[in-house]
């Protein structure tokens, strides 16, 4: 067995970040379908993957809190790459799958990730039941999501979760119709932001039951970024009167922003508020990996009168995986206070 | 009183340059050789490392089925979803053009991490790479190759040659049924993952072993070149060891006054030391640098040799590494160490106020003869305990260098009594005082011949081993490719199809079909073949029961290879390790050939592996003209040339490999002996200083200077025939431990010994031919010598 050719490919999976930009979020879209306006999104059918379009992803986050009071941060996100507008069968597979798993705690962040090529059944989203896998990972569902199981695990850790939504899902934009760009880019994008949470975490301390909330987007697109934009970031947050903010801004190479924002009652009802109504500013950097990235932030959504400031609860929330970006916890304090999610992506070493 | 006193000592290798430039040409020379070796070695290391950090049999856990089925896809994604990490590897061999090429399909998504290599060059890469027309990886002087592979061809120097790396659906494509998947395991796993019994009882991990095959394998050919290495090496100190003694017999006189000035003696050795020290530190430096130049030039024959014989490939350019570098300076340190041991001794022992007088050496050397003989003695009792009692390559080795030491230790014994033997048959004065001279010379030239008789020992002892290895091995081929013709079909159906053309039109035509499958703990392949007397009439059978053919044929039992029949510590009768109970019926020569084989009944391997299905054929032409046939072959199924092969050509090629595989080694035996050479050219210039005051009486008495000239060739001659007549045997002995004892050890099976008179006639020859050569210029020098300077012997008479 001539085994020294394996070793090289090893190192070439960073280059799926170059080549496709993040997570495969290229610029052309080829043969891929892209997203229109006004198309009704129809579920369960739509909880599934949509390999016509280029990327997609299952993304959840929670906040929770240990019996000692601890604040946790965990998250489960199945990513799907197109190569090529189709499902093929078997080896062949046209479909990157890239899973990642993580529990961010006040002193520590752990996480890992897994790759599969489709087609083998190694990863794939299926919509009734629902079921999202990738290797041993798995989040399975009711067709309408309302109860869900969820569960993974890495070298160092593990966790376990039950969740329960406790109201709608929630589409973003129009109907579900998520403008990303001044020239038009967009995605379909909805969300599950009601999820109560029990499970337990396995650290490498001990395992620990945990309560709390939870938070789950399902986006898919061809192109969802133009060319001048280099990363995002990206902010969902609960208050503690029920309400939710889903908020994001897209940064230009040229500094200019384009930001788009859900403000969601607490009964589930939504509003969208177009590009320049959310504001999110850097408070201040901190540098993890070599990368410096703003870890506290003053956000404001003037309409909502929210006027406050969003803490990582860590730092150190950085997912050194193939394509590296800043995922984490945050407090908030100010006109509200809640807890929530804060993603950053695009940030460079200086 | 440090600096003169040092200035003092090195003053005298000012007044004698070529007693300086002997110092440090022979250490060098040695170094040279050492460093030289040790530049191969860890250049190969250093490619394996690189090799072991990927997968395979050294790097990762494997899963296998217990229950002998082939792993699939569905296996994986069983593992995977289970909570498993393992990897797809999809494996086989090719044929394309006149060479094999090693498939390997890879899942790059999957692979374990805890590797290390270099990146592909530019970005989207993996993304190209996996898709469906994705492009092929492969070593650049692959490229050329296999431009008309399909897939794209990407040069990649890491890439081992004759490996084509794609991704599993190409793999697939190119392999069709030939390939075979493994499973690799991470070697961490995550948390909460069921036990493997779990997700499928017929899964087995097994883990990774400590030395892979390659590793174990060419860890032999490694100790094969230190060992010559180290035997160069010893050859150079002895040369060293007499130039140090020179040097010190001829300045005893200055010892002598340094010590009347004051110098303590503790003093004086530290002033010897640091001497020695600069010498080794020059000669060390200058011998790295030309075992650079060396290893350079040797390095694509070991490149050859490694891949020729075991599939594992080095990079076939050298990088300095501290390693070798530091080796080599260190066996400069320390072999000058060892060199000026005895002459500390000396000085120590010896009264300072003694005069230099050969013939004191004479009586001194006439008692460490018998310490050295008795010393020997006792070696070759280790060396022979040894061999009957110990396993493992290192103690193969050992035996060797005991035998080795042993036979160097107790020449001057014998060369003494030959010479004295010789002697007394002597009844002239001037025969008397030759024979005499030369024994009263030997302990000055011991050390040079003890460097001849290893020279020539490893030579005889390669040659051997070399010789009946391509003796046997032709032989081996003669048996393994009877059939006239070789044909391979593209797919199942033409191979129906061809069979079908053959019928009638030839004796036979044999299948050649195997399966890949892991026997004990390593991997092994299972033929199955046609009862026909191809096999019956060639294949010698090593040990069998009674009937074993047609035991065989019924399918009641199989064949193995010698490899596996001793790797596996099998005996006729008993089942083989793999769960099949199949029993051993037989054991055949399957020599160079490091995987274990197993033939079974063609009926019963159908049976028991109906996917195998037998693409290439051994076809017994009987009466029908190969040429003519193998051409119509090629026109009627459309076959490219190289899918009918004639055996000439295979064993050729076959034959080829082999030759190159020795050709470091007989690049060694020739520096080896080159070496021992001139070890005898600086003890001949050595002596020759010494012995004017003993042939100017000679001359006196009337003897012409060209008569003594003509006895210093005579006794060069002479002594050189009497160390080869000591190392026929020692030689030989080398050979029969390489063959019988190291050989078993690396390769799992032994070489029968053949002895080759002839060849050894050659190589006394060729030591005559050098002894006299080196002895040639102190001759003439001594024929010259001028009258005067013969007469200044009785002026300055002491």
């Amino acid at each position: 067995m001539n085994a020294r050719a394996i070793a090289f490919l090893l190192f070439i999976l960073p280059s799926l970040a170059n080549a496709q930009g993040f997570a495969g979020l290229g610029t052309v879209a080829d043969n891929f379908a892209t997203p229109e306006i006004g198309r009704v999104l129809s579920f369960p059918a739509d909880h599934a993957a949509h390999p016509e379009y280029r990327i997609e992803w299952w993304y959840l986050t929670s906040n929770l809190t240990g019996a000692d009071g601890t604040d946790y941060g965990l998250q489960w996100t199945l990513f799907r790459a197109g190569l090529k507008p189709d499902v093929s069968e078997h080896w062949q597979g046209s479909q990157l799958w890239m899973g990642h798993a993580a529990i961010t705690t006040p002193e520590g962040h752990f996480f890992t990730e897994r790759l599969a090529l489709g087609g083998t059944g190694q990863a794939g989203v299926e919509a009734d039941p629902f079921a999202a896998w990738i290797d041993e990972w798995q989040m399975t569902a009711t067709p309408d999501l309302s109860e869900m199981a969820l569960n993974a695990a890495g070298l160092d850790f593990a966790y376990d979760l039950s969740l329960l939504a406790t109201g709608p899902l929630v589409l973003h934009g129009q109907s579900g119709y998520s403008t990303k760009s001044a020239a038009g880019q967009a995605s379909y994008y909805y969300s599950q932001p009601f999820y109560e949470v029990t499970g337990t975490l396995v650290l490498p301390s001990g395992e620990v039951g945990v309560s709390g909330s939870a938070w789950l987007d399902h986006e898919w697109s061809s192109q969802p970024l133009a060319g001048t934009q280099e990363g995002w970031d990206w902010f969902s947050l609960s208050f503690d009167d029920g309400s939710r903010l889903m908020g994001f801004q897209l940064r230009h190479t040229d500094g200019a922003r384009f930001s788009s924002a859900s403000w969601i009652a607490p009964d589930g009802a939504t509003k969208s508020y177009p590009d320049g109504s959310f504001v999110a500013e850097p408070l201040s950097l901190s540098t993890v990996d070599g990368i410096e990235l703003p870890t506290k932030w003053h956000v404001s959504l003037r309409d909502q009168a929210i006027d406050v400031t969003v803490a990582a609860v860590n730092d150190k929330a950085w997912m050194a995986t193939s394509v590296p970006y800043w995922e984490g916890p945050v407090k908030i304090t100010g006109s509200r206070k809640g807890s929530g999610y804060l993603e950053m992506t695009g940030y460079k070493k200086e | 009183m440090t600096v003169a006193g040092l200035q003092a000592l090195l003053s005298h290798w000012l007044r004698n340059p070529w007693q300086a430039f002997t110092m440090i040409a022979g250490l060098a020379m040695a170094t040279a050789l050492w460093a030289g070796v040790q530049a191969i070695n860890a250049e190969a290391r250093a490619s394996y490392d690189r090799a072991a950090q990927a997968i395979g049999q050294t790097r990762f856990d494997q899963i296998v089925r217990t229950d002998g089925g082939v792993l699939g896809m569905d296996d994986f994604v069983a593992l995977r979803r289970a909570g498993w990490l393992v990897s797809p590897l999809l494996e086989g061999e090719v044929a394309l053009g006149r060479d094999t090429f090693q498939v390997i399909g890879v899942d790059p998504l999957t692979l374990p991490r805890d590797g290390a290599g270099p990146a592909l060059p530019g970005a989207g890469d993996l993304v190209e790479f996996l898709s469906p027309d994705g492009f092929a990886l492969v070593h650049p002087d692959d490229a050329g190759a296999l431009a008309n592979l399909g897939p794209k061809i990407e040069a990649q120097p890491d890439v081992g040659q004759g490996t084509i790396v794609v991704n599993l659906g190409q793999a697939h494509e190119l392999l069709g049924r030939a390939g075979v998947m493994h499973l690799v395991a991470a070697e961490k796993q995550p948390l909460g993952r069921p036990p493997l019994a779990a997700v499928n009882p017929a899964f087995e991990l097994r883990e990774h072993q400590e030395q892979g095959d390659v590793e174990r394998l060419t860890q032999s050919f490694h100790m094969n070149l230190t060992a010559f290495g180290l035997l160069s090496f010893a050859v150079g100190i002895f040369i060293v060891y007499g130039a140090i003694g020179l040097a010190f017999e001829q300045r005893r006189a200055v010892f002598r006054t340094l010590r009347t000035l004051g110098v303590p003696l503790s003093k004086l050795f530290g002033l010897l030391a640091l001497e020695l020290t600069i010498f080794a530190f020059l000669a060390g430096t200058l011998g790295v640098a030309l075992g650079y130049v060396f290893a350079a030039a040797l390095l694509p024959d070991v490149a050859a040799t490694l891949r020729g014989l075991y599939g594992a490939d080095i990079a076939g350019d050298l990088s300095l590494r501290s390693s070798w570098w530091l080796s080599g300076l260190g066996m400069a340190l320390g072999g000058t160490m060892v060199a000026a041991v005895g002459v500390f001794a000396r000085l120590n022992r010896l009264p300072v106020l003694a005069a230099n007088q050969p013939r004191a050496w004479t009586f001194d050397a006439r008692r460490s003869n018998r310490l050295m003989a008795l010393f020997a003695g006792g070696l070759a009792v280790v060396g022979i305990v040894l061999a009957i009692s110990a396993t493992g390559l290192p103690a193969g080795f050992a035996t060797l260098a005991c035998l080795l030491i042993a036979g160097a230790l107790s020449l001057p014994l014998f060369l003494d009594l030959m010479l004295r033997r010789a002697e007394g048959l002597a009844r002239n004065a001037v025969p008397q005082w030759f024979w005499a001279d030369a024994r009263q010379q030997l302990p000055g030239l011991s050390m040079a011949l003890m460097a001849l008789l290893l020279a020539m020992a490893a030579n005889i002892g390669v040659s051997t081993m070399v010789s009946s290895f391509r003796l046997t091995f032709v032989g081996w081929l003669d048996q393994r490719l009877a059939s006239e013709i070789y044909v391979t079909a593209r797919d199942p159906e033409e191979a129906a199809a061809l069979t079908r053309f053959l019928a009638g039109k030839v004796d036979a035509a044999l299948p050649i079909v195997f399966v890949e499958r892991q026997i004990g703990d390593l991997p092994a392949r299972v033929y199955g073949v046609i009862d026909h007397a191809t096999y019956r009439d060639n294949w010698h059978l090593l040990e069998s029961a009674p009937d074993a053919w047609d035991k065989l044929a019924a399918g009641q039992g199989v064949l193995v290879n010698e490899q596996l029949y001793r790797r596996e510590g099998l005996a006729i009768g008993d089942s083989l390790a793999d769960g099949s109970g199949d029993r051993v019926v037989g054991v055949y020569g399957d020599y160079g050939n490091p995987i274990g084989q197993v033939v079974m009944g063609y009926s019963s391997f159908r049976q028991k592996y109906p996917g195998a299905i037998a693409l290439r054929y051994g076809i017994r032409t009987g009466s029908t003209d190969p040429n003519a046939l193998a051409d119509e072959i090629r026109q009627t199924f459309d076959l490219p040339d190289d899918a009918v092969v004639d055996q000439v050509f295979i064993k050729g090629r076959s034959k080829e490999i082999f030759e190159r595989t020795f050709s470091v080694t007989s690049a060694l035996n020739m520096l080896t002996l080159s070496v021992a050479g001139f070890a005898i050219l600086i003890s001949l210039l050595t002596l020759a200083t010494m012995r004017l005051p003993q042939l100017a009486p000679l001359w006196a008495l009337g003897l012409t200077r060209r008569q003594l000239a003509s006895m210093e060739l005579a006794r060069a001659a002479i002594l050189a025939a009497l160390t080869g007549v000591a190392a026929m045997p020692l030689g030989l002995g080398l050979a029969w431990v390489l063959l019988a004892i190291v050989n078993v050890q690396a390769f799992g099976w032994r070489l029968p010994m053949h002895v080759f008179p002839f060849e050894y006639l050659k190589l006394a020859g060729l030591t005559l031919v050098a002894a006299l050569l080196a002895a040639l210029w102190p001759a003439v020098r001594l024929a010259r010598t001028p009258a005067d300077a013969l007469l200044k012997v009785f002026s300055n008479e002491r």
